[in-house]
């Protein structure tokens, strides 16, 4: 599992340029940023008042002032810029950062995506989620392709939604999945699976981009 | 010129009970401590809080453990609270235990959106249009006070039409202060002090540091001292 999860976070560092201004999510969307390449520049939102992340703090360097929106303490790049919440968003909602990277518990078809909340379990809560997903331009999903073999690609969303349409890109340990006006299109399928096995384990119809390559890795 | 400077407890004394209050910080970083504790020592009850979240609980966060509950989450562990208006409610498992018992309730309003309807209060303006929370909960529930959200159509695009939030108070943490109550807040604390301070009848503010009126380049004042009521010394960085 722990090996997957690498592969998607290896194959999700492909998506950025240098320049790059992309907000990571908690868990499986951070360890993004350890495969990134090092020759470009990408910096990192934290939606709770910066821009430029670093890694995780320990005893040494530790800034009582400085977490990240999962509140850990975290350090940050000589070219950080810290701000409040309303710039922070107001970033956000503009479409100025350009990729959100998030997990999912449902995606449908049409690029719904459902992450924040089951009905009747312990409430959390969107946090940031919900603007994220309506401001970034890219919404990538990366996520294991199916729970516990349920597919988690469907037709359409069960859970209570977090945005509609948003989604733009989905990262499997399976595939690499583009979402287009006229649905879901396989655009990097890995050599483990066949296309039989992706369909099967997905909930709606995907086709195949004539172009569809090997998965990428970095 | 008018003197600020209160003791704590001088400071909370107008907060009674069943009053709304803005607290700043994010997950307690960036919340005023010393105001958190004269409100416990008052032992007002029945507050509707608005915050981000509701604070961190003893032993949180990993790896570097709190001996105390912090921010919000001081007014959580003395049940002061009735209802909470907030982005994140996932952290501080006593929100969830108060939930369960009926003792708490809550409004969730996702982040940027929250930020804005403070932000609607302290400029002057009717509530904000924005895209976030369509086709979602957001659209459908009723907002903090029972409303019913409007969907506002602007040249063939949709918003979710947000009203503005105001409280009582607000309690808010600058890194530095002058006396006369101009502040910014350093790093990562900044997060909902700054619009706070201007959504409130009464803002309250406990800096880490306090300076005397001309001591420091006043360009570096986020905030006006004309929107700060109270000024409360002794507040100390957080010690892991």
């Amino acid at each position: 599992m722990a090996d997957l999860k690498e592969r998607i976070a290896r194959r999700c560092a492909l998506e950025f340029e240098d320049g790059d201004f992309i907000n990571l999510g908690i868990g499986m969307p951070t360890m993004v940023a350890d495969y990134i390449a090092e020759d470009i520049v990408v910096t990192c939102h934290s939606e709770n008042g910066f821009a430029g992340i670093d890694a995780m703090a320990d005893e040494t360097n530790l800034d009582v002032d400085i977490i990240n929106s999962g509140g850990q303490y975290v350090t940050v790049l000589p070219r950080v810029k810290y701000f409040d919440t309303a710039e922070s968003f107001g970033l956000v909602r503009g479409g100025h950062v350009k990729a959100t990277v998030l997990g999912a518990m449902e995606v449908a078809e049409n690029g719904d995506l459902a992450n924040w909340i089951v009905p009747g379990k312990k409430v959390a809560g969107m946090g940031g989620a919900m603007d994220l997903c309506v401001g970034c331009p890219n919404v990538i999903i990366t996520m294991m392709h199916t729970q516990k073999g349920a597919p988690k690609i469907k037709k359409h969303c069960t859970l209570p939604l977090t945005a509609e349409k948003c989604v733009t890109k989905i990262i499997t340990e399976m595939c690499v999945i583009e979402v287009r006006e006229d649905g879901l299109w396989v655009t990097e399928l890995h050599p483990d699976f066949t296309r039989e096995e992706v369909q099967a384990a997905t909930d709606c119809e995907l086709h195949w981009d004539p172009d569809c390559k090997p998965y990428q890795e970095n | 010129m008018i003197n600020k400077i209160k003791t704590a407890q001088e400071a909370v004394a107008g907060v009674q009970d069943g009053m709304t209050i803005m607290v700043g910080g994010f997950l307690a970083t960036g919340s005023p401590e010393i105001l958190m504790d004269a409100l416990v020592e008052k032992g007002v009850k029945h507050l509707t809080v608005i915050a981000n979240d509701g604070g961190l609980a003893e032993g949180q966060p990993n790896p570097f453990p709190g001996k105390t509950a912090r921010g919000v989450g001081k007014l959580l562990d003395h049940h002061m609270v009735d209802h909470i208006i907030a982005s994140h409610l996932g952290v501080n498992p006593r929100l969830n235990e108060q939930f369960a018992d009926g003792s708490l309730t809550y409004t969730l309003v996702p982040q940027g959106t929250l930020a804005e309807k403070i932000r609607a209060a302290a400029y002057g303006l009717g509530g904000v249009l924005t895209p976030t929370g369509l086709g979602t909960p957001m659209e459908t529930e009723l907002d903090e006070l029972g409303r019913k959200k409007k969907v506002v159509e602007i040249e063939c695009k949709k918003y979710l039409f947000e009203m503005p939030l105001h409280a009582d108070f607000a309690f808010c943490r600058p890194t530095v202060a002058d006396k006369f109550g101009n502040f910014y807040c350093a790093k990562a604390t900044k997060n909902f002090n700054y619009v706070m301070a201007s959504a409130a009848d009464h803002t309250i503010i406990a800096p880490e540091k306090l300076v005397e009126i001309g001591a420091v380049d006043p360009d570096i004042f986020a905030v006006s001292g004309t929107l700060v009521d109270t000024i409360v010394e002794g507040e100390k960085p957080w010690q892991i």
